[in-house]
């Protein structure tokens, strides 16, 4: 009497293509998932309870290990939630090395994604091309601010440090020879048939369901949804600044990997621009009291994070430390629709789709 | 070897035949301990590294302190695995990628055995190594590694059919499966190699063998983004030495049938450069092969289960078939 | 030269702030950063009125904090006012230099948004419940963010209205936070209409002792995770909800860590 028998994988935590300590529980027919349920929790540190004893210079540091791999969006969106609070002014050097470090950094984190999905995919030397790069983003922040992964840069009122001498010429050269490179991956695998047959078409939904599950940055563009936050609802220098936000058509893997290619490009593009009117001279740090207190009330307040709609909800009672700090995490929210997209599908897309989403543990779990 | 072949069986000769078995051990296992350094030194250098430099001049001694490591690992078998089996799974692996060694032909008169159905033999053999994977993915008594198993011998046993049918129109054109007489066939100048006339058997070969060898983009076994590391998850020190030296085995083997069957063996691309010795041509010819399959491992990413059983069945077999087809009608036609 | 002079020439340009000479201000400014203000030495000793929470910083504090105590909320306010347009609603307190900026300020035009919240109260209060809206505001310092108080019982309804009526279409669910108001328990939602940008904060209120919201799962997907979060971390139950379990502490944890009374395990964390 043969009887089939379904099998209950334990994905994770420890697990290679899980991009750190998440777990899904996944119930298999032979190859195929007809259940999934995600476990997280693992890296939860209670930063927003954590928050709660600290002022606000003192949780800049926390918002780095949220999304390790973009920390200067972190920086940022804290940073902008009190000084909206308290009606700062930021000088406006600041405000453009605020805006160079983000978009290298968007720049770092697609391009760390670009490596580490492609390795999930089983190519190996994407991933070592892609860490190269970032790599010298990295020397970058380094030289800037002394810190090569949790930067700490940006402060309420402008940034910690000003650029070094040379600093600019620097970024400019990269931005230069980071043209080259990006085409020179495009060719590389953009069009691999393999890769074409692995991802197109995988994890498809379309633009109604990524709203009703928040979905934001590429997850939702890739639906054809043009919603990036700093066209719609413009923050910092961007409306400044000439670029295109890239979407996708179908909603699958593949658009979601054409769409960050894209962004990468703009990125650059938004560099460009931003390196050629960079000022000459000029604080950067504004007029910022002594202790930092923002008045009473609340604020919300959301910016393009590499993975989407990164927002800081702030209640304040007066005081120096938040009453309550709430970040919206992006990685948190677009995670969610995994189960729903992963019934039906094989083991082998388990890997493609949740790479594909894009998420890092120490923002799902904060 | 050869000559010893119709004797009577003497302790004399099964003295020499032992020697000969280790000789080839030996070469093979130097070969697999350069094969490694050399394939993380190629791909090292395709990915802007240096590859392994520490250990040694250049780091030449990476393996040995590697497998040393490995030798001197504590042995661990999982409480719940089926031990038997367990411990069996690699012996049962590494045996028949040994045994196939025989039958390869590095020169006119280097070979230790001639069989007449020198190809099938080899078919035959590396068939019992699939069998030994299932049995150690299974009785790891692990969900990744009986995964792994199963896509082992699902993808080995959907590979191997498109690999001999691919050779059949070498078959057909040489009249034997003799691997000597095939490459006896292919004298003469290098358009004379069957890789030409055979050119659509020599790319389904290369396909079904690159599978045949679980390498990427077909290492779906052991793809350890998904399955961590597939069937062998559950091994450690010398028993995954074992897993690991069959592998590297095979590809040893898979290199020297394809130089063998489509690359003219030891025959020079020109008969006037037959001063130089056909052992050099045949390890030139066996060492691209081998670099082929490094390059390959550092280009391409890997396909999904189900796209890897269609091709093997929607495409290489009809290819093959049509091969088979199209060369029956070129000796039809041309003799 | 007393505190709240210096916040309000900061904050408010316009104002003359000649007192402050900028070079000082500028080597006060790093002096945000708790390392620079530890090495600092105590310009005055530490007084008891001062609320204290971290000892460090606390003598420093107290002292100026006693001499500006009176005159920080105008400060405040002041500072309010800069963050969001001037409007006098956002300057409650009275304050010499709150009366000068109001003074100073053209008198503040009602916000842009009013009529948009106007609009939803209305439409709350015609098609849920007369008494589906406790409060509406106005939150001057989040860009003038319509913010609305929605009747516990009546959200579910409210949220369904806030989705589906083509005027409000908000069909984008960006943030829930959960917060402890201390007195009451309180759910954050932010809401967002892709196709019109508008943008609404609902708060729904709740008893401590027995937090219940209703859960808003069914009407926005997005709500799932953050509902189970805000379940884990502040103990609101969210009843409707289809999967209600931690999702962040262990299973088997007691306690929700992120409500004022909770106690943690290593006081030293």
């Amino acid at each position: 009497m043969i009887r089939t028998e379904e099998l209950l994988l334990n994905v994770g935590p420890q697990h290679p293509s899980t991009h750190g300590v998440f777990r899904i529980i996944v119930k298999l027919d032979g190859e195929i998932i007809k259940e999934a349920t995600p476990v997280m929790g693992y890296l939860h540190r209670g930063t927003e309870k954590l928050a709660e004893d600290l002022n606000f210079t003192q949780i800049i540091p926390y918002t780095d290990r949220m999304d390790y791999v973009s920390a200067m969006t972190n920086n940022y969106v804290l940073v902008h939630a009190v000084e909206k609070m308290m009606g700062l002014e930021v000088p406006e050097r600041a405000e453009f090395l605020r805006l160079i470090v983000m978009e290298l950094q968007r720049v770092a984190s697609h391009m760390v994604w670009w490596g580490t999905y492609l390795l999930d995919i089983g190519a190996l030397s994407p991933f070592l091309y892609a860490f190269n790069d970032r790599e010298r983003i990295l020397q970058l922040f380094n030289e800037l601010c002394g810190a090569r992964l949790t930067y700490n840069y940006m402060r309420v009122g402008g940034v910690k440090w000003d650029a070094p001498e040379g600093w600019i010429a620097k970024v400019k050269e990269f931005v230069r020879s980071m043209h080259d490179k990006l085409a020179e991956y495009d060719d590389l695998a953009s069009g691999n048939e393999i890769l074409l047959s692995r991802i197109k078409g995988v994890g498809a939904y379309d633009a109604q369901t990524a709203i009703d599950y928040g979905l934001s940055g590429a997850n939702l563009r890739s639906t054809g949804v043009k919603w990036d936050l700093r066209k719609n609802e413009p923050y910092s220098l961007y409306s400044r600044f000439e670029f295109d936000v890239p979407v996708g058509r179908n909603g699958d893997c593949y658009d979601r990997y054409l769409v960050r290619m894209e962004e990468m490009r703009q990125s650059l593009r938004i560099l460009e621009q931003a390196l050629e009117q960079f000022p000459e001279g000029g604080e950067t740090m504004g007029k910022v009291p002594r202790v930092i207190r923002p008045p009473g009330g609340e604020i919300y307040v959301r910016i393009e994070s590499p993975r989407g709609e990164i927002g800081c909800y702030i209640v304040s009672k007066g005081k120096a430390e938040p009453f309550r700090l709430k970040f919206r995490r992006p990685s948190f929210v677009n995670l969610q629709i995994l189960p729903k997209l992963l019934v039906g599908e094989s083991m082998t897309n388990l890997v493609t789709i949740l790479g594909g989403i894009d998420i890092v543990l120490g923002e799902v779990d904060c | 070897m050869q000559k010893f072949w119709n004797d009577q069986v003497s302790w004399g000769l099964a003295g020499i035949y032992l020697l000969g078995a280790i000789a080839v051990l030996a070469v093979v296992i130097v070969f697999v301990t350069y094969a490694i350094y050399f394939e993380r030194k190629v791909i090292g250098w395709m990915q802007y590294r240096r590859g392994p430099n520490r250990t040694g001049p250049l780091g030449l001694l990476q393996t040995v302190a590697d497998v040393a490591k490995l030798l001197i690992k504590e042995d661990t078998i999982p409480a719940k695995a089926d031990k038997a089996l367990f411990i069996l799974a690699p012996a049962l692996a590494f045996v028949p990628s040994f045994l196939v060694l025989a039958i390869i032909p590095y020169g006119l008169n280097l070979q230790f055995a001639d069989l007449n159905v020198g190809f099938l033999y080899y078919v035959a053999l590396s068939g019992i190594t699939t069998i030994a994977i299932v049995i150690g993915g299974w009785s790891s008594n692990n969900k990744y590694a009986l995964l792994g198993g199963m896509r082992s011998a699902a993808q080995m046993i959907s590979y191997e059919v498109p690999l001999v049918l691919s050779v059949v129109g070498i078959a057909m054109m040489t009249e034997s499966l003799n691997l000597r007489d095939i490459v006896i066939h292919q004298e003469g100048y290098f358009w004379h190699w069957n890789f030409i006339p055979q050119i659509i058997g020599f790319a389904v070969f290369v396909v079904a063998a690159i599978s045949e060898l679980n390498r990427t983009p077909f290492d779906l076994p052991e793809a350890e983004s998904e399955l961590v590391a597939g069937y062998h998850v559950e091994y450690s020190g010398f028993r995954f030495a074992f897993f690991m030296l069959t592998e590297y085995i095979y590809v040893y083997a898979i290199a020297c049938l394809a130089t063998i069957l489509f690359l003219g063996g030891w025959n020079p691309p020109i008969p006037q450069l037959d001063f130089i010795p056909g052992l050099l041509w045949f390890a030139l010819k066996f060492a691209f092969i081998v670099f082929f399959l490094f390059w390959i491992r550092a280009t391409l990413p890997r396909l999904r289960v189900d796209q890897l059983m269609g091709m093997a069945w929607k495409v290489l077999l009809p290819l093959a078939i049509a091969n088979i087809f199209l060369t029956a009608l070129g000796i039809e036609w041309w003799g | 030269m007393s505190e709240e002079e210096k916040r309000a020439g900061e904050q408010e340009p316009a104002i003359e702030a000649s007192q402050t000479p900028p070079e000082q201000a500028r080597a006060e400014a790093p002096a945000a950063e708790p390392a620079a203000s530890e090495e600092k030495p105590a310009s005055a000793p530490a007084e008891g009125e001062a609320p204290v929470r971290r000892k460090e910083t606390d003598e420093e504090k107290a002292a100026r904090r006693k001499a500006a105590l009176e005159a920080r909320e105008a400060a405040k306010a002041a500072a309010a006012l800069a963050a969001a347009k001037p409007s006098a609603a956002a300057a409650p307190s009275t304050g010499t230099e709150a009366a000068e900026t109001a003074e100073a300020a053209p008198p503040p035009p009602p916000s842009p948004n009013q009529p948009r919240l106007d609009r939803a109260v209305q439409l709350l209060r015609e098609l849920v419940a007369e008494d589906a809206v406790e409060e509406a505001a106005i939150n001057e310092l989040n860009d003038d963010l319509p913010t609305l108080v929605v009747k516990n019982e009546r959200w579910l309804e409210a949220a369904k209205l806030f989705r589906s009526h083509q005027e409000l279409n908000t069909n984008y669910l960006r943030n829930v936070s959960g917060v402890d108001q201390e007195t009451h328990m309180e759910v954050v939602y932010h809401l967002l209409s892709m196709d019109s940008g508008h943008v609404y904060a609902v708060k729904v209120r709740t008893d401590r002792e027995r937090p219940s919201v209703p859960s808003v799962t069914p009407v926005w997907q997005t709500a799932n995770w953050n509902e189970r979060e805000i379940y884990d971390l502040l103990g609101i139950d969210f009843p409707g909800h289809p999967d209600l379990r931690r999702i962040m502490m262990p299973d088997d944890w007691v306690g929700h860590p992120l409500r004022k009374d909770y106690v943690p395990l290593d006081s030293e964390v």
